[in-house]
């Protein structure tokens, strides 16, 4: 009878001490929130365009963060932000979806803007510019091509334009690597056999 | 001098957990897609490892043996290594989330590493005094690690190799660790304990 009475004390015992260190472990190492949405967040360009489907930047770096989202959904951000926050989460690289490929920019045609500034307020990254009554233009190199300020203008005039490549932006394309090029071959080879 | 190194030997290659006792095989293919994690996921495990046996061996020396509770040694070293985990897993979710993101599950079964309790139980049964089973914890973990991190690099060469299709993935996985743990027994010959 003593033995059972000696084996519940001191289990007990153990389990409430090492009950108390664990939660003055929770106070010392406590977290606000997830550290991962802060860092995601710092990645993503702070355009707030919706374009990935969520209502902003930090919306989708919590739906990331918590896996219910892919990595793949930044359109501004492009491949650069996709490969650093699959980096970052762990998971495989995704390719983006073929439409955000081509990089979209707006324009507005002037002879039928009517100045009512109303694409001014909608641009997440201030990229028009204009005053009331007058006609206003898009300042191409900060235009992410979200197309937030299509749908305010009261007179359609914001077309999207497939986005030119610059001189200053291009480059030659990256040479294949001969093992590249080898492994290729030997999959060629495997699946003409196959 | 030499009883160290022996056992420090002996736990790391010669009776190398992983590889020769088949114990902890879960994180073993689990953590060992990438090196990043596999080293994150090694130095976790030889923080419990080193902890649980040296608990352990406090607990079975001064509480269960003097109130004559040997039988319930089982459960109380699974205490104490759950406590550690819960420990450990607070701990790296506020210095690394990024780490604590990479190992996500793995880090929890910590406890039901069996290389964990396997270390705590064969310190009590081999009846090592207090230093040579701190040693001898801290050793299996090194031997968890090296053996963690050499396969987490062999799968990451293999992962950009042109592999058949039918071996892509977990059964070359399996072989590789297989091939491991053959080259592993020649080490048997070095030390006997």
């Amino acid at each position: 009878m003593t033995g059972l009475l000696y084996a519940l004390a001191s289990f007990g015992a153990f389990a409430l001490v090492s009950g108390i260190i664990l939660a003055i472990a929770q106070k010392v190492f406590h977290i606000d929130g997830d550290p991962m949405v802060d860092k995601i967040d710092a990645l993503l360009p702070q355009t707030q365009c919706g374009q990935c489907g969520y209502p902003g930047c930090k919306p989708y770096s919590e739906a990331v963060a918590s896996s219910q989202a892919e990595v793949n959904h930044c359109v501004p951000g492009g491949e650069r932000v996709m490969l650093q926050i699959a980096d970052l989460m762990g998971v495989e690289p995704k390719e983006l979806e073929a439409e955000a490929a081509a990089p979209m920019l707006a324009f507005v045609r002037e002879d039928e803007c009517i100045g009512c500034t109303l694409c001014i307020k909608a641009c997440p990254v201030d990229a028009i510019i204009g005053a009331p009554k007058q006609y206003h233009t898009v300042v191409a190199d900060h235009c992410t091509g979200c197309t937030l300020c299509v749908e305010p203008c009261p007179v359609d005039c914001i077309d999207m334009l497939v986005k030119p490549e610059l001189i200053e932006h291009w480059s030659w394309p990256l040479p294949e690597t001969k093992r590249a090029q080898q492994g290729h071959e030997r999959r060629d080879h495997h699946a003409s056999h196959a | 001098m030499t009883e160290i190194a022996l056992i420090l030997l002996s736990a790391v290659l010669v009776n190398n957990f992983v590889l020769t006792k088949f114990l902890g095989i879960c994180p073993f293919l689990g953590t060992s897609s990438k090196v990043e994690t596999a080293v994150g996921m090694s130095f976790a495990v030889m923080f419990v490892m080193t902890l649980a046996s040296t608990a352990s061996w406090l607990v079975q020396q001064y509480v269960l043996i003097p109130l004559q509770l040997e039988y319930l040694q089982t459960i109380f070293f699974i205490l104490i290594i759950a406590s550690l985990v819960q420990f450990i897993e607070m701990m790296i979710h506020k210095t690394s989330p990024v780490l604590y993101q990479g190992l996500g599950i793995f880090l929890p079964l910590i406890t039901t590493n069996c290389a964990v309790l396997g270390v705590a139980i064969l310190n009590v049964q081999q009846e090592q005094t207090f230093l040579t089973s701190a040693l001898y914890g801290f050793g299996a973990a090194v031997g968890f690690a090296l053996v963690l991190i050499l396969f987490a690099g062999l799968r990451e060469r293999i992962e950009v190799s042109p592999v058949p299709e039918l071996f892509k993935g977990s059964p070359l996985a399996l072989i590789t660790a297989g091939m491991m743990s053959l080259a592993f027994m020649g080490f048997s010959g070095l030390v006997k304990i």
